[in-house]
């Protein structure tokens, strides 16, 4: 390979280092919270906004914004992954498990997978198994305040152990599903399911 | 635009320059300089050791008559990763790897005719200024008006070389509007542009004006759409939205 | 109307902020290119779309609906392009 340019004195807005083996391979440290889109902010009052669990279950169910507050919440400290090769360490969450709002519905035992829906169009699926066991969870407070509009809020979906195109901001329901379906970025060539361990960034990765 | 390769060269820091107290302009000398057309940008990237690079765009601000180098001003961001380097860690003589010229539609050359609408918030005026200083150095008198808006009188970037190149009796305008504070006995606008301030300024030059509108994305469209409800035709428009680090990404 | 001014809104950027990274993957200028949108049928230059990069991929949008005109990713190896927000897309030919 030739020798490449190099900018004297460059060295970015990156943390040059991190405690061993929590950046996973390709991924830098940040300090700030990027803030990434593919659309502009949704702005939904919260007296409209609903969260739904629909598809391959007994029977939907639907939350108003009241009643979500009503459900049991926790505080989650996770690490976040981009696959714009970015990862936030130790970011303080709160919010309900996937698990607690699943237990309000039957699931249709050929339910294998998830498209989560999100207010603006955004969608992005995820396999089941990826949303239990305390592994997901639906977050509407960051760093001790209600979550931002640029960052999801009212509320989002948080599944940090996958890239972070699938916590998907502004989220308004998951539909269950019997065959896997792409969402937003899934059918623009990303991975149906992007784990940061396995780099599995590209769909073929 | 003639297909040509779009390829990173090396440019050479000849010079920079204190516009205000956030900006500075960067005159790179370019081994591969071809004509731009006024209104384009460059790509801009930055390499650390490690291989980790940042991209963003900067548009033009000189003129394309003057050859084999070109000027970026660049507001100074808090944060910034590249705007930092570049104002706090950039010295002549450093390189920088660019590439460009850049962009087809947001572009104005003389031979485009007139009149000319510029209307510039903040850094947008940048690419604006290569419009009027090619303008000036191909000697046109096509009827032109700068509405340039800033928050104080200090922010005002290129201001000096305004006032001379209205003083050039050619028929330049430059109309300034103060959003923050305002010179001692200034009577001119103190607000954020709006469909009135618009009206007031582009009804002299009529209905065939070309405008260019860059700056903030919030000004961009109270602009645009101002001088759509004061009867210009959308298509006469052009906008450009900068980001809060004065370019593009 | 006052709105509130968000980071994201602040961010908004549009077709000339893609411009080299359109011109890397079409081999041509692309942002003077007209586009008619799918949606609502809003004719414009494609410098004129809403751009909205940093993202996984990026994704231009019509200015009138915000429908989505164009989608890219570019992966290593390869470019997904989805246009079909775009009633068209318009090259100019080689000259021969």
């Amino acid at each position: 390979m030739g020798e490449r340019f190099v900018s004297r004195g460059f060295v970015g807005k990156r943390q040059m280092s991190a405690p061993g083996g929590r950046l996973p391979p390709g991924q830098h440290g940040v300090a700030d919270f990027p803030v990434l889109s593919a659309g502009p902010t949704p702005r939904t009052p919260l007296e409209k906004w609903t969260f739904s669990i629909e598809g391959e279950v007994e029977r939907p169910v639907r939350w108003s914004w009241e009643e979500f507050q009503g459900l049991p919440a926790q505080d989650f400290t996770v690490d976040i992954h981009c696959v714009t090769k970015w990862t936030k360490l130790d970011t303080r969450w709160r919010g309900v498990s996937v698990d607690t709002l699943l237990e309000h519905v039957q699931l249709d035992p050929k339910a294998g997978f998830v498209m989560a829906y999100c207010d603006g169009g955004y969608t992005t699926n995820l396999p089941l198994p990826d949303l239990l066991n305390g592994q997901a969870f639906v977050a509407y407070g960051y760093d001790g305040r209600p979550l931002a509009p640029e960052h999801g809020g009212p509320a989002r979906l948080v599944v940090p152990h996958l890239y972070f195109w699938k916590s998907a901001k502004w989220v308004r329901g998951m539909r269950l599903m019997e065959q896997d379906k792409r969402g937003f970025w899934e059918s623009a060539g990303y991975h149906h399911r992007g784990d940061p361990w396995k780099e599995e960034r590209y769909a073929g990765d | 635009m003639l297909n040509r390769a779009l390829e990173w060269q090396i440019a050479t820091v000849a010079a920079i320059r204190t516009e205000t107290a956030r900006t500075k302009t960067f005159t790179l000398s370019l081994p591969a300089w071809v004509r731009h057309l006024p209104g384009q940008h460059y790509d801009l990237r930055l390499t650390a050791q490690d291989g980790y690079q940042a991209q963003r765009s900067y548009s033009i601000a000189s003129e394309p008559e003057r050859e084999g180098e070109i000027d970026l001003t660049v507001e100074s961001l808090p944060g910034g990763e590249v705007s930092g380097y570049l104002h706090d860690v950039l010295v002549p003589g450093d390189r920088l790897e660019v590439r460009g010229p850049i962009g087809g539609y947001f572009v104005w050359e003389v031979s485009r005719g007139g009149p000319l609408l510029l209307v510039a918030g903040g850094s947008g005026v940048v690419p604006l200024m290569s419009m009027l200083r090619h303008r000036r150095a191909v000697g046109s008198r096509v009827p032109a008006r700068l509405l340039y808006s800033s928050r104080t009188p200090e922010d005002v970037i290129y201001a000096d070389e305004l006032m001379g190149l209205q003083d050039g009796g050619d028929g330049l305008e430059v109309i300034h509007s103060y959003t923050r504070s305002q010179p001692a006995g200034w009577t001119g606008y103190a607000r954020r542009i709006d469909a009135d301030m618009l009206k007031e300024i582009y009804r002299p030059l009529g209905g065939k004006t070309q405008v260019f509108i860059c700056g903030p994305t919030l000004l961009v469209e109270a602009a645009a759409d101002g001088l759509v409800a004061a009867g210009l035709a959308p298509g006469r428009i052009k906008t450009e939205r900068f980001g809060p680090s004065g370019g593009s990404a | 109307m006052e709105e509130p001014l968000d980071e994201a809104n602040e961010l908004l950027l549009d077709g000339n902020a893609v411009a080299g990274t359109l011109f890397e993957i079409f081999g041509e200028e692309m942002t003077a290119s007209p586009i008619e949108c799918s949606g609502c049928g809003r004719e414009g230059e494609l410098g004129s779309l809403l751009a909205f990069a940093p993202a996984p991929g990026f994704v231009l949008r019509c200015p009138a609906c915000e429908q989505v005109i164009l989608r890219i990713v570019q992966t290593p190896d390869h470019v997904y392009l989805d246009a079909r927000g775009a009633v068209y897309l318009r090259f100019v030919r080689p000259a021969v």
